[in-house]
């Protein structure tokens, strides 16, 4: 009986050249981001006292600046809830369209995919700059921005729950000969509501989020007053405003937490 | 004897449902009426404004003819060094955001035998802060710290993801599998070398491919941070948008849009080698 051979581990892997390179890469590009970024933590702590100035006044909220706020904060609201709307209405043709198991022209999916895929890729700051430029200052802009930034991000998500549904329903409506709509409306849709009712609140919140800041550049809401307050150097209004966005943020998280848990 | 075939008792009134059940559609169905109609006319619609037509044949035709001759030019102000710019605050941002979160993760994590979960319940709030203030509003204030420029959108993107990435490691914590922890201990080891030879190895491919996810969010942050000041393509973004440069914003669209596909791809790729 020949004893068995012990494994013997390869040059590379005793020498852990996988690790190693890898390690060198990141540190490699982290060091050449520290360069162009020009990154120095000494800065930051001889400037330390500016900023814990600036956390000082912000500690002490103006607090008679919230009967002002109010207004802006249901615009924000009424932004995001149009916003998720139109952007939904828009998201579920296209979700359709690129859902593998619906549509088997591959062309035509692979299309819709592409259009959706770079809809995604666009900041939404960067879209409201734009449709600032188009629609002037004000809600208008903001509603826009939101339904295409909803848009591309609930068509992916509907059409990856449209690709998990049960095809039983749909292949017995097929064989008695229903219509594509037909099919539609009685076999996918009742499969998929509540997963689509939970994704349009989810992107509602992400929305609130954002729609906070898109007033900064001019597109309506509660970021307006927030640009307006840092620009003259009101940190005590800043910090109201903050804390504002903060509350409405929490409570329309809690209000679609407590619905989507009703709905599943 | 006598077999009873037929049914005698008829069965009980059908069980009707409750009041609320039965018309609890239609109570959604105003609640839903009452918020959109509250959402239409609680806001002033601008409409469109007289010059809307022109600006917006203007801006199709500066997306339709990019400024090639941007691109790059040699003077560090040009399309690919600030595109690169971007990439960098996005990486070293999400890097040392993610090494801060490690902690926060380790102090969110709800544990098995603790006590009314006064830890995991504090540091999941602090999370919950963190996520929903501003990014903009922190690049703003490190911008007041350092000046403006790419360092204060390090900090600002650095700062903002540990309240994501947090959040992300604790579950991860949370639901890991706990089988190396308990085989070191019952070998005899102590907590360090616990945590050192089973949890982190457990832990580590998980927290790499979050970290990778997230590192695809800050690229789209940065690239929107130059904006307020904080480095990056925004400033020559918002530059071009404020003087109606069209075809300038053109070409940093596309250069954004490559940047953010590109990105997603290779984060993609690097994160199904990993689970």
């Amino acid at each position: 009986m020949t004893t068995p051979e012990i494994p013997q581990r390869s040059w590379s892997q005793r020498w852990h050249v996988k690790g190693v390179g890898w390690t060198a890469l990141l540190v490699a590009l982290l060091v050449g981001s520290s360069k162009m970024t020009g990154v120095d933590v000494g800065m930051f702590f001889s400037n330390f006292d500016q900023f814990t100035n600036l956390l000082v006044r912000m500690s002490q909220p103006a607090w008679s600046y919230v009967p002002i706020i109010i207004q802006p904060l249901y615009e924000t609201i009424q932004m995001a809830i149009l916003g998720t709307t139109i952007g939904t209405v828009f998201a579920v043709p296209f979700a359709v369209l690129a859902a593998s198991n619906l549509v088997h022209n591959q062309w035509l999916r692979g299309i819709i995919r592409l259009i959706l895929d770079l809809v995604r890729t666009l900041p939404d700051l960067l879209l409201a700059a734009i449709f600032v430029a188009i629609f002037g200052i004000g809600s208008t802009a903001g509603v826009i921005t939101l339904a295409i930034f909803s848009f591309g991000m609930i068509s992916k998500l509907f059409y990856e729950v449209i690709e998990t549904i049960d095809m039983g329903p749909l292949e017995a409506m097929e064989s008695v000969g229903a219509s594509k709509v037909t099919i539609i409306w009685y076999a996918v849709l009742p499969q998929i509501m509540n997963q689509f009712v939970s994704y349009f609140l989810y992107t509602l919140e992400i929305n609130v989020r954002a729609s906070t800041v898109l007033g900064y550049l001019g597109a309506g809401g509660i970021g307006v007053f927030l640009q307006r307050s840092l620009s003259e150097f009101d940190y005590n209004k800043t910090a109201v405003i903050i804390l504002a966005m903060l509350v409405v943020v929490m409570v329309i998280d809690g209000v679609s937490n407590h619905l989507r848990r009703v709905l599943l | 004897m006598n077999m009873q075939t037929t049914m005698t008792n008829k069965p009980e009134k059908p069980v009707h449902l409750n009041p609320w059940r039965r018309w609890s559609w239609l109570i959604w169905l105003i609640l839903v009426a009452g918020v959109y109609t509250w959402a239409i006319t609680g806001l002033h619609f601008t409409g469109l404004q007289e010059s809307a037509g022109s600006v917006s044949k203007s801006i199709v035709h500066g997306l339709v003819n990019p400024d090639w001759a941007y691109v790059y030019n040699g003077s560090g102000e040009d399309l690919v060094s600030l595109i690169i710019q971007t990439l960098a605050i996005a990486l070293l941002g999400t890097f040392v955001s993610a090494l801060i979160s490690v902690p926060f993760a380790f102090w969110a994590a709800r544990g098995e035998h603790e006590w009314g979960h006064l830890r995991s319940g504090s540091g999941k709030i602090v999370l919950t802060l963190i996520r929903t203030f501003p990014e903009i509003v922190l690049a703003i204030m490190f911008i007041k710290a350092v000046g403006p420029g790419s360092y204060a959108g390090v900090l600002a993107v650095s700062i903002h993801s540990i309240g994501m990435l947090g959040k992300l490691f604790s579950e991860a914590i949370e639901n890991m599998d706990r089988g190396a922890e308990e085989a070191i201990v019952s070998a005899g080891g102590n907590s360090p070398q616990v945590f050192m030879l089973a949890t982190i190895p457990t832990i580590m491919p998980e927290f790499i491919s979050y970290t990778l996810y997230r590192f695809e969010i800050a690229v789209r942050s940065a690239s929107i941070l130059g904006m307020v000041g904080a480095g990056g393509i925004g400033t020559p973004m918002i530059f071009a948008i404020q003087t109606r440069a069209w075809s300038r914003v053109g070409i940093i669209l596309l250069g954004i849009v490559v940047m953010v596909l590109l990105i997603d791809t290779l984060s993609e790729q690097l994160r199904k080698r990993l689970i």
